[in-house]
Order: structure tokens, then sequence, then C-alpha cells
């Protein structure tokens, strides 16, 4: 598949960062990267600690100002939009600890993340009808939640706030979906559900996936993009990138 | 509204609690106070507002505002700037130097009413004001702040300074406004004497209707998706906004509906109370506005009433018996709840008197003979 996805011509493209640079007082986080995504790939970032990984999220998603450079997701600039327009045009992002709400139930985790109603008097006048209920509970079932839509979400597991908050993401329904490490602290047997999980909901959206756990990155990568201080270090397939020597050297020698 | 909404919208223990409270605000107290005691509970009622308003925004939204006095006053100011036009007819002021303008503006030389004064001669204007003027200026704060994205302890400390600033403002431009005194010698509203004990009372009773009203738009805020948002906002307010909602809307929003509420209650205070000054606009009546709120329990708007009613049915018990330790007890009190109960008396009512209360009611029966199945009571 990923030989496959090389040998395509370079259209296509969701996601295109070029020469993407945010400087920390003088210190650049990411230094000129340029990052193409095609539709419907699951690109996984690596890369050792400190090399820029969620600092490149953050600046797609707008939570972080690019310094200089661009981010265009089909055709729009996003370095000029505000967060909750990059959402609203189809990026959604999910971040590195389980970023639910605790005090309200499953189901009303979702209800939220429900695109519709995103205004003031959208939210004040937003009804509970059939079609929210259908989608939270086809995406409750889906993320393994469909018998806890009920509970507070703070009486769920560790595990269980990352398929929730992954379940908020899907309802969303965006085009882009990115993942901050979303199998850290995971039991093995939920991480492979996981894995099986990311297969399915990634069938028609692409996703960009920062990840420290090889074996699950070798499960689902379509491609792999090494990191290293802020600047591309290798591209490809989880083969290629594995033999590539640079890599062996600052990444997984060690 | 079907019936199914309004069950959604007031599910049986919220109904409950509203009924017991209008039982306890419309019948008990008129029923058992003498009018003094009644003008004042009426009084106290009028904070109420204010403290409803914090529960939306400080309990659900996690919004501290430290300076709801500035509504409540500007409520207050608008309706007695109506209230005196009216009691400064030139026939009744002809003993002035320039007739037919407020006393306090003639003491301080003023010849001619200044241009703001000038639309409060209309009722219909003044209770349009009495909304919007502190609506426009939660309004702007808010997006000063919020669009900013100011929040937590800053905001609360900016309200504060807002609060110091506008009572300092009030006080220094005493021709204006009245100056430390306040607005005083109100007497009639279109020609009917608010200083009678029938007005009192019919004043009483619109100003509880007017808190029921504001109860249950405090309840439809909280059981719209809006009122979910403010809690997950106050939890997680990134993700909230990852989720495609601009937060900062939200916020103001917020604000605005809780400076509102503020400012009918101040315009009651006002007619009740017959005079208003800068003392119910400064920090210390705006952090007391916030202990009701905190001892009532910030998440619950019923609470908040029983919280506002108690704190100041102790204050004017202390005060009247010991007023050198009013304050202390006051302190002990707001340390107190906020270390045992930071959730206040609704959930003190809600973890031990509603358990013990389904206890008694399972028991009862029993007691009888058994002769009644108890009935469902998983509610």
């Amino acid at each position: 598949m990923s030989a496959l996805n090389a040998a395509k011509k370079p259209k296509d493209f969701v996601l295109s960062i070029e020469g993407l640079t945010v400087s920390f007082d003088g210190f650049k986080a990411v230094n000129d990267l340029s990052l193409y995504v095609e539709e419907q790939e699951i690109r996984v970032i690596i890369g050792p600690n400190g090399a820029g990984k969620t600092t490149v999220l953050d600046l797609i998603c707008g939570r972080t100002k690019a310094t200089s450079g661009a981010v265009t997701f089909k055709g729009q600039n996003l370095t000029k939009l505000k967060e909750h327009q990059i959402v609203q045009v189809g990026v959604g992002r999910k971040f590195q600890n389980p970023s639910i709400y605790e005090d309200l139930t499953v189901f009303e985790n979702l209800e939220i993340s429900f695109p519709r109603g995103r205004n003031v008097w959208g939210a004040l006048f937003f009804r509970r009808d059939a079609e929210v209920i259908n989608k939270v509970n086809e995406i409750a079932s889906m993320i393994f939640l469909g018998d806890k839509l009920d509970k507070p979400a703070e009486l769920l597991s560790h595990g269980q706030k990352q398929w929730l908050e992954i379940g908020m993401l899907l309802i969303q329904d965006p085009e882009l979906l990115m993942l901050d490490e979303p199998v850290a602290g995971m039991s093995v047997s939920e991480r492979k559900l996981t894995a099986e999980l990311l297969h399915r909901i990634t069938k028609d959206r692409s996703v960009l996936v920062v990840e420290h756990d090889m074996q699950f990155v070798e499960d689902i990568a379509d491609r792999v993009t090494v990191l290293h201080q802020g600047k591309t270090l290798s591209e490809g397939s989880m083969e290629r990138v594995k033999s590539d020597p640079k890599v062996i050297e600052v990444y997984l020698g060690h | 509204m079907s019936f199914t909404g309004l069950r959604a919208l007031l599910p049986k223990h919220d109904l409950r609690a509203l009924l017991i409270l209008a039982a306890i605000i419309i019948i008990v107290m008129p029923l058992f106070l003498d009018i003094f005691r009644l003008n004042l509970v009426g009084k106290y009622l009028t904070y109420a507002f204010v403290a409803l308003g914090l529960v939306l925004c400080w309990g659900l939204g996690g919004i501290l505002s430290l300076g709801q006095g500035v509504f409540f006053g500007l409520g207050g100011y608008c309706m007695a700037m109506f209230l005196k036009l009216e009691a400064s007819s030139p026939e009744q002021t002809s003993i002035q130097s320039t007739p037919g303008i407020p006393d306090f503006m003639d003491w301080n030389q003023l010849t001619e009413l200044p241009w703001f004064w000038e639309p409060f001669h209309s009722l219909s204007f003044t209770l349009l004001a009495v909304i919007a003027v502190p609506a426009l200026f939660a309004f702007i704060i808010g997006v000063a702040m919020f669009k900013r994205r100011v929040g937590g302890v800053y905001f609360a400390i900016i309200t504060q300074a807002i609060a110091a600033i506008l009572t300092i403002l009030i006080i220094g431009q005493q021709g204006y406004t009245g100056g430390v005194n306040g607005i005083t010698d109100l007497r009639t509203l279109l020609g009917w004497d608010i200083r009678t004990t029938s007005a009192q009372y019919i004043l009483y009773f619109i100003n509880a209707i007017l808190l029921f009203a504001c109860l249950l738009a405090a309840q439809v805020i909280r059981k719209s998706k809006l009122g979910r948002l403010l809690v997950a906002m106050r939890e997680r307010e990134d993700r909230v906004r990852f989720s495609g909602y601009d937060v900062a809307n939200f916020k103001i929003f917020v604000f605005c509906i809780a400076a509102v509420f503020s400012a009918i209650g101040g315009a009651m205070f006002t007619l009740q109370v017959g005079f208003m000054s800068p003392s119910f606009v400064g920090i210390v009546p705006s952090i007391e506005m916030v202990i009701y709120c905190a001892v009532g329990g910030r998440l619950s708007i019923f609470g908040a009433v029983y919280g506002t009613l108690l704190v100041n049915w102790a204050k004017t018990f202390f005060s009247e018996s010991f007023p050198e330790l009013w304050l202390f007890a006051m302190g002990a009190l707001f340390i107190g709840v906020v270390m045992a109960f930071p959730n206040g008396l609704a959930d003190l009512y809600q973890s031990y008197a509603l358990p013990w209360l389904k206890k008694q009611r399972l028991r009862l029966p029993a007691r009888l003979g058994g002769v009644k199945t108890p009935q469902k009571t998983t509610e």
C-alpha cells in the first residue's frame, strides 16, 4: 500500500505544509518543515523527545501561531484562521492526555462534539432529536462505550477516556484527524482494539498521528515521517525509515 | 412547549424544589412576617438575583466575577434616576434655587439637568435602560476580556477594579450622581406612592415573580446544550475550542445574562428600599454577593436563593445583637462553608438530607403496619 502511495502522482493533498517555522525566543521548535498528507492516508510522525512533533499538530490546529510558512488544508490557509474556524473547515485534534469533560456523561460529551448549534443561539435552542441520538449511539458503539452512555465520564478507565475523545472527534466527522499519542498509557489489549478502531475510522478521512509505540506505528502507518530538531529526517514506509542509517543513529538505535 | 419538553426542563426534583421555594416566598413569608420584616426579605431577595447570575457565570461557567455589584448598582441607579426625577417636579422643589432638578444637583450648584438624565423622565426608557445599560456594559467588558482570553484570577481582579472605579466615579461626581449619599428620598412611581404598606406588599410580590422568571430563565439555560457547554468550558476550555466553538462568545453571553439578572435585582432594590447608593456597588458588596452564592451552593440555582436569605438573615440577626462581631461571623461562615462543603448548602441537602428523607419515606409505611407498599423511590 505504501509503495502504491509513493508511486502515485503527488495530487489530492488534503494537507500541505510548506516551509513551516516556529521560533520560541529564537529556538526553532519547527524549522522549515514541509509535509504533505494525501487523501485517506494514515501518516505517523515519530521522533525523539523534543523533535517538535506535538508542535507540528499545534501549528496545524491553530493553537500555536507559525512564525513563517504555510499550512494549506483543502486550498485554505489555516494559519489565518482561528482555532474554532479550523475545526469547522474539517480538522479534528485529539490531545495527548485524554481531554474530556469529566463532569458530563459520555452521552453529553459526544453530544457537545456533534457539529450543530455551534454558536450561542444555536446552543441555547439545540434540540436533542433523533438524528443526534442515533449518531451518538452509533459512535458510542464504535468506540466500545455503547453501554456506558449515561455514566459520568470521570468513571471511565484511562483507555476508555482516550476512546471517548477519539469518539468526540469522530462525531465531528473531520476530513483530517490528528491524534497525539492515542495509545499512551493503554494496556496491550486496549492497544489492539485502538489499532482496529483507527483502521476502521480512517476509511474516509486522512489521519495524522504522533506516536512513540513502534509496534503500534507499524500496525497502522501508511507512511512515516521522522522528525529531528524540527526538521524532517526521513520519510517513507516503515521498512524504509527503519533501515535509514540517519534514523537509526538519532532515534531507533538506542 | 410540549409536555415532554417541560418535563425535560423541570425534572421531578427541580419542580419540587421550585414549588417549595415558591411556597416559602409567596405564601409562608407574607403570612408570617410583619411588613417591616417582609420588606427586609424583599430586599434580601433582590440580592438573590445577583447570586443566581453568579450560579450561571461562576458555578457553571467557572467565570468568577467579583464585580457584580456594578450591575446591581447600574440597574438600581437607572431606576433611582427615574424615581428621583418624578420626586423633583418644579412644584415639589420650589424652594431650590433651580426648581425642577434633583435636590443634590441644586446643592452642587448645577443649574440644569445633565443630558444623560433627560431620557429618565420616561418610564419605558428607564425599564429598557435597567436591562440594556448593564447588558451593554457587561458586553464591552466581556469582549475586551474574553476575546483576549483573560480568565480566572485575572478576570476576577479586573472586575473588582471596575467595581472600585465605578464607586469612586459615583462618589466623585456628586453633582451628577448624588455622591456618597446616593439617590435618596424617592417617593412615587407614576404617582403611586411606593412607601405605603400596600405598595410594599405589591412590590414584594412583583419582586418574587421576577425572581421566579429569572429562575426559570436560568433553568432553561442550565438544561440547554449551552448549559452543558459552560460546564465543559469550565473543565476543558481548549477541548471546547477544538470542538469548533468560539469560547469567548459563550462567556460573553453568560456574563451579560448574569449582569441583567443583577440589574433587575438592583432596580427592585431601589423600588423596595427607596434609595440607591454607592455602598451597593463597590468591592465589599460584590464579594458579599459571591458569598451568598457560595454558601447556597454555586451549582444550584435554588441554593443561591436560600444562601442569600440565610446569610442576610444571619447578618441582620448578628448586626442587631452583636454588631461588632458580624464581619468575623460572616468571614467564618464563608471559610467554613468553602472548606467543609465546597458546593454549599445545596450539596449538603443532596448528599445528606435527601437520602435521609428517602429512608424515612421507605420506613414510614412499615411503621404504619405495612399496609402500603413503598412507591418507586429510585428517583
